[in-house]
């Protein structure tokens, strides 16, 4: 399950074949990609029921076919502010260690494949959060597209933030 | 064959696969402790469960590798030819298990060749041993080194020294077993894992008495199949003796059965079960919505398919639910054997009480809290219980008791382990705590009774001075608190010295399903488990309950006790709590341990048989949910946590009460089927109440909504109006405020019924005492210890719809035509009775088939017969087969009456010529089949 478009780039000259699908989500004005094989499903969040006392990053809980999902708001995990506005919430689904989770994002956009060559470490001015939760950065024609680390953006310490 | 046998049968053939395979992995990979660990436990399983069913042969070979691994452990260097030896050892126990299983007898036989060559192989090189292990160490390994050399063959003098030890030491195994298939965390210090297999190490221990008492010569016991493993046999040291002292175990087994086949099944892997729950709960869901929609369009071709799929669907739900859960008593099955064996091998007298052996759980969990219970439970009998003399000398009975209580409460599982013993000796676990260097001498001083409690889980903490069956190998209560803690479960200890040991363990029912009771706060939903819902009570400002303030704390006046209120908007800091300082609404009261207190939540909906699921681990650390829900109408709700909720109150008292078990908590056995009913408050202060099954829904209406039209109170209520009874004459309609209604209806009709307020949701086995000169009632019954009126809706539904009956009484015939109303449930007799007399049937009832043909017999004007299909003993089909048996009644029509219709019962139905299944809540469907069955006879005659 590990992407391994990170290292390849970093690898051999075998760079030829190392393409790699990404799923890509808007919020706000960036491009985000996330790794194919990591989306489950793309869905609308509605009906999600909050829960008191969660972390900020945690808009609630939702009934996707008869499992319950945990929605995680990108923008609040990645420092941002709410998007104000209305439009439907956009969710991509995803698994980590046997729960699931769907990641509330502004839109959800193509799926791109995109060769090594293209990849390149996170600027090193990045903000550190972000930097935490991404897998560098790929150059596109028009625009940047930033990879996300799925296993960071769903691991955050419950503990700290409780205390 | 012995289901011990049996299911040995199948542990140590899936035993054996896995340490075949992971000898390999450990071959290539010797340091890996945790391969090692894994392999030692599985072996040492097969081990003490062939000496608990006298299996001689295969003790002895599991034994001997065993010894050799044990090595391992300690540091000696694995080789090939050490494996190879091994490996061969596990084929041998391979053809003896194939051996088992066919005859269920060990077959005969010698091991020595391989016994031989382990003992030699584990002695060969002593002096590797020493490497880790400090200088004592040393010596205490040579010591025992030296005490199997000094015996005449090695192989036997293992057997003898094992022997009293083995009836105790099965479930330790097991324990290691649970603990290595749960995907434990591991690791401990390799010092301690070292230390763990001393077997007479520390001589100053709680546990040094009880050994002396009990050690000396055990009486011999005749040799049944069970004592052949016990002290007897440790007089049978050569191997000629050995065996034959198996033979008598053997023999009785090998009678027992010509089946020694395996039971039938087939393992499912859980998580195949838990897609099809997921999968059941969506078609349920779904169901749901189609029955909705079938509500709205009046579209009578989707009903039937539609009815069947809804049973087909609650059937197929109530399945799955049913693979999954177990009660606990089968994980108790073994206990009252470990303690008999127990109890002649320490020479104590003990009694083993069992309660709540019927609280279901989790098969998962159940798993693995099956050899932590049965550790404790040796734990008590071996430290916990005194001897006789002992116990005489302390002036308690010499029968020692130990307690196993089990029961939800307040969303979790809770199982007592008490004993009447002597109680932990906190002097020699201090000593051990300073000992093993755990904590300085002035930390422990400074400890309070129960933090020393808490070292005895400790890993490789064992107080046991010399080896019992239970401080065997180094596994102990940290494995116990290991694996409770694994799936998310809680330990707790209290003792008194001299007095007795009482552990509490708490699990969280992950998967179980529980009745909750859904609530509102601040227009969110919440589901409370029924189980720690006491009563409901209504609260508003300026009526009988108020909440008061102590010094801003929310405090409520109940029957002369104050009652701690916790608003529930409040502590989960839901907007709006603040602006409204929410002193009205609905008080759940609960109590949790001892204590009592009230949840305040804005509106009470009804309760809701909820599957638990377990909380996101993001927001796992809220102590005031237990898990969320998915409701019939596909809403998440998150389940309050009673427990969570008390820790706000403050900290409940926890002051030990031994030996004095509340009676009062001594379950009641009762074989009674349970009615919900809905209990409310209607015209003076009696309680009355209501079977749930036969109310639409409860409102709560704006008391200035209500109309009046000729003089008759109505409502507007979903698009129609809906007339307003009130439950008593005494009771004034309200102008103002809120308005409680029970709502009934039928068909397209709909009833409100007034009542002053609504109290609770109740379940209870019904004992109706029926009143004669009340139309309004059928009777009064002993609900929940209170006096309640049962009320008669047959009544009711002529005083708001004038033709309600009467308009199905005009279709009955002038000529009165008798109805035979078969049914074992005499409120359903009660119930039924004036509906068809409403609808000009002359009632004659019968509760069982037996007076029921008598009643045919006897009475011949009877014109059909409404039998409900579903009684205990011979059933409403067996009635009707002898009804169409006799002659002169093959014609009699038949109603049937059933909770539930399946496609076999259709098909039994149409070859006993049945006119109608009816449901057993469709009063209209009941008259309509048998005005039916009457035009059918007008036509044919």
């Amino acid at each position: 399950m590990m992407p391994a478009n990170t290292n390849d780039a970093g690898r051999d000259g075998r760079a030829v074949q190392a393409f790699e699908e990404f799923v890509t989500v808007m919020v706000g004005e960036q491009m985000f990609g996330l790794p194919i094989d990591r989306v489950h499903d793309v869905f609308i969040a509605s009906s999600v029921t909050t829960v008191p006392l969660a972390p900020r990053e945690i808009i609630g809980l939702l009934n996707l076919r008869g499992r319950v999902v945990t929605a995680m708001c990108l923008r609040r995990r990645l420092g941002l502010p709410d998007r104000t506005g209305a439009g439907q919430e956009m969710a991509v689904g995803l698994e980590r260690a046997g729960e699931s989770y769907g990641l509330l994002v502004d839109s959800v956009g193509e799926v791109m494949k995109l060769s090594a060559d293209t990849h390149e470490p996170s600027p090193v001015h990045m903000d550190q959060a972000w930097v935490k939760l991404s897998r560098g950065v790929h150059r596109l024609e028009d625009k940047l597209l930033i990879i996300l680390d799925v296993d960071a953006v769903l691991s955050f310490d419950v503990d700290a933030r409780a205390a | 064959m012995d289901d011990l046998l049996r299911e040995f049968l199948t542990e140590t053939g899936e035993h054996l696969d896995t340490v075949d395979i992971e000898l390999v992995r450990f071959e290539q990979d010797p340091n890996n402790e945790t391969i090692l660990r894994n392999i030692f436990r599985l072996v040492h399983t097969i081990k003490g469960t062939c000496g608990f069913l006298g299996l001689p042969r295969l003790e002895a070979l599991a034994h001997a590798a065993e010894t050799l691994m044990g090595k391992f452990r300690d540091g000696h260097p694995v080789t090939t030819e050490a494996v190879t030896l091994i490996l061969a050892t596990l084929d041998r126990i391979k053809e003896i298990v194939a051996e088992l299983e066919r005859t269920a007898a060990e077959p005969e036989g010698a091991d020595q060749d391989l016994i031989g060559e382990l003992e030699n192989m584990a002695n060969a090189d002593p002096a590797t041993l020493v490497t880790a292990a400090a200088a004592q160490k040393a010596e205490q390994e040579a010591e025992q080194e030296a005490e199997p050399a000094a015996e005449t063959s090695p192989g036997i003098v293992y057997q003898e020294l094992q022997r009293d030890l083995l009836p105790g030491e099965i479930s330790l195994d097991e324990l290691e077993r649970a603990f290595l298939e749960a995907p434990g965390p591991d690791d401990p210090d390799p010092a301690e894992t070292l230390d763990a297999p001393e077997p007479a190490a520390q001589a100053e221990t709680v546990l040094a008495e009880v050994e002396a008492e009990a050690v000396p010569e055990p009486e011999p016991v005749p040799a049944a199949p069970s004592t052949a493993a016990l002290p007897s046999a440790t007089k049978a040291p050569t191997a000629v003796d050995a065996k034959e002292s198996a033979k008598p175990a053997a023999q009785p087994a090998a009678e027992g059965g010509e089946g020694v086949a395996k039971v039938q099944t087939i393992r499912v892997n859980v998580d195949t079960l838990e897609h099809l729950m997921t999968m059941v709960s969506e078609l349920v869901l779904t169901r749901n919505q189609l029955l909705e929609i079938a509500r709205r369009h009046d579209d009578s071709g989707y009903k039937v398919p539609l009815q069947r799929l809804s049973h087909v669907t609650a059937e197929l739900q109530e399945g799955v639910m049913k693979t999954r859960m177990q009660p606990i008593g089968t994980a108790w099955q073994k206990l009252p054997r470990v303690i008999r064996d127990l109890s002649s091998e320490l020479n104590k007298k003990i009694d083993l009480v069992m309660q709540g052996a019927d609280t279901e759980l989790d098969r998962q969990v159940l798993e693995v809290i099956r050899d932590p219970l049965t550790h404790m439970i040796r734990n008590s009998a071996d430290h916990g219980i005194e001897s006789p003399e002992a116990r005489r000398a302390a002036g308690k009975p010499e029968r020692g008791v130990i307690r196993l209580n089990a029961y939800h409460e307040g969303g979790t599982i809770t199982i007592e382990i008490t004993d009447d013993g002597r109680g932990l000796n906190y002097e020699a676990i201090s000593r051990k705590i300073i000992e093993r260097g755990l904590a300085s001498e002035a930390e422990v001083e400074r400890m309070s009774e129960a933090q020393i409690a808490k070292y005895i889980f400790h890993a490789g903490f064992s107080t046991a001075a010399a080896v019992t069956a239970v401080s065997g190998r180094g596994v102990g209560m940290d494995v116990v608190k290991t694996n409770i803690e694994l799936i998310g479960g809680t330990i707790e200890i209290r003792s008194e010295q001299g007095k007795g040991t009482a552990f509490t363990i708490k699990i969280p029912l992950t998967l179980a399903i529980v009745a909750a009771l859904i609530v509102s706060a601040s227009d969110q939903r919440f589901a409370i488990p029924q189980v720690a819902v006491l009563e409901l009570v209504r609260v508003k400002n300026g009526s009988d309950h108020t909440i008061e303030r102590i010094n801003g704390s929310p405090v409520l006046r109940l029957r002369d006790r104050l009652l701690p209120i916790v608003p529930i908007s409040k502590v989960l800091g839901l907007d709006g709590a603040e602006a409204n300082p929410g002193d009205e609404g609905f008080v759940v009261v609960s109590q949790v341990g001892r204590q009592r207190f009230g949840i305040l939540v804005d509106g009470v909906f009804h309760t809701e048989e909820i599957v638990v699921k377990p909380m996101s681990s993001k927001l796992r650390h809220i102590p005031l949910f237990s898990g969320n829900t998915i409701l019939g109408d596909g809403a998440v709700v998150l389940i309050i946590d009673p427990n969570g909720v008390a820790k706000m109150v403050g900290t409940g008292s926890g002051d030990s009460q031994f030996g004095s078990e509340a009676v009062s908590e001594v379950e009641e056995v009762t074989d009674n089927e349970t009615v919900t009913l809905l209990v409310f408050r209607g015209g003076g202060q009696s309680l009355k109440a209501v079977p749930l099954s036969l109310v639409t829904r409860l409102e709560e209406i704006d008391a200035s909504k209500i109309e009046w039209v000729g003089g008759r109170p109505l409502i507007q209520y979903r698009g129609k109006l809906m007339p307003l009874v009130p439950a008593d004459p005494e009771i004034v309609i309200r102008s103002d405020g809120a308005q409680a209604l029970v709502v009934f209806s039928d068909g397209d009709r709909a009833m409100g019924l007034v009542v002053d307020e609504i109290v609770d949701i109740v379940d209870d086995v019904l004992d109706i005492e029926l009143v004669a000169d009340r139309s309004d009632l059928v009777g009064s019954a002993v609900v929940r210890g209170r006096a309640t009126e049962i009320v008669n809706i047959v009544h009711y539904l002529p005083l708001a719809h004038e033709d309600w009956v009467a308009s199905k009484a005009s279709k009955a015939p002038k000529a009165q035509r008798t109805v035979l109303l078969v049914d074992d449930s005499s409120f359903f007799r009660e119930m039924l009775t004036p509906v068809l007399k409403a609808a000009g049937y002359r009632v004659v009832t019968a509760a069982g088939t037996e007076e029921a043909l008598a009643l045919l017999n006897a009475e011949r004007r009877i014109d059909a017969v409404v039998a409900d299909v579903e009684m205990p003993g011979r059933n409403g089909f067996a009635l009707i087969q002898a009804i169409r048996a006799q002659a002169r009644l093959s014609r009699m029509p038949v109603i049937a009456l059933s909770s539930g219709v399946t496609p076999d019962a259709i098909e039994q139905a149409r070859k006993l010529d049945i006119a109608e299944f009816v449901a057993k809540f469709d009063r209209s469907g009941l008259v309509a089949a048998l005005a039916e069955t009457q035009t059918a006879l007008g036509e044919a005659a």
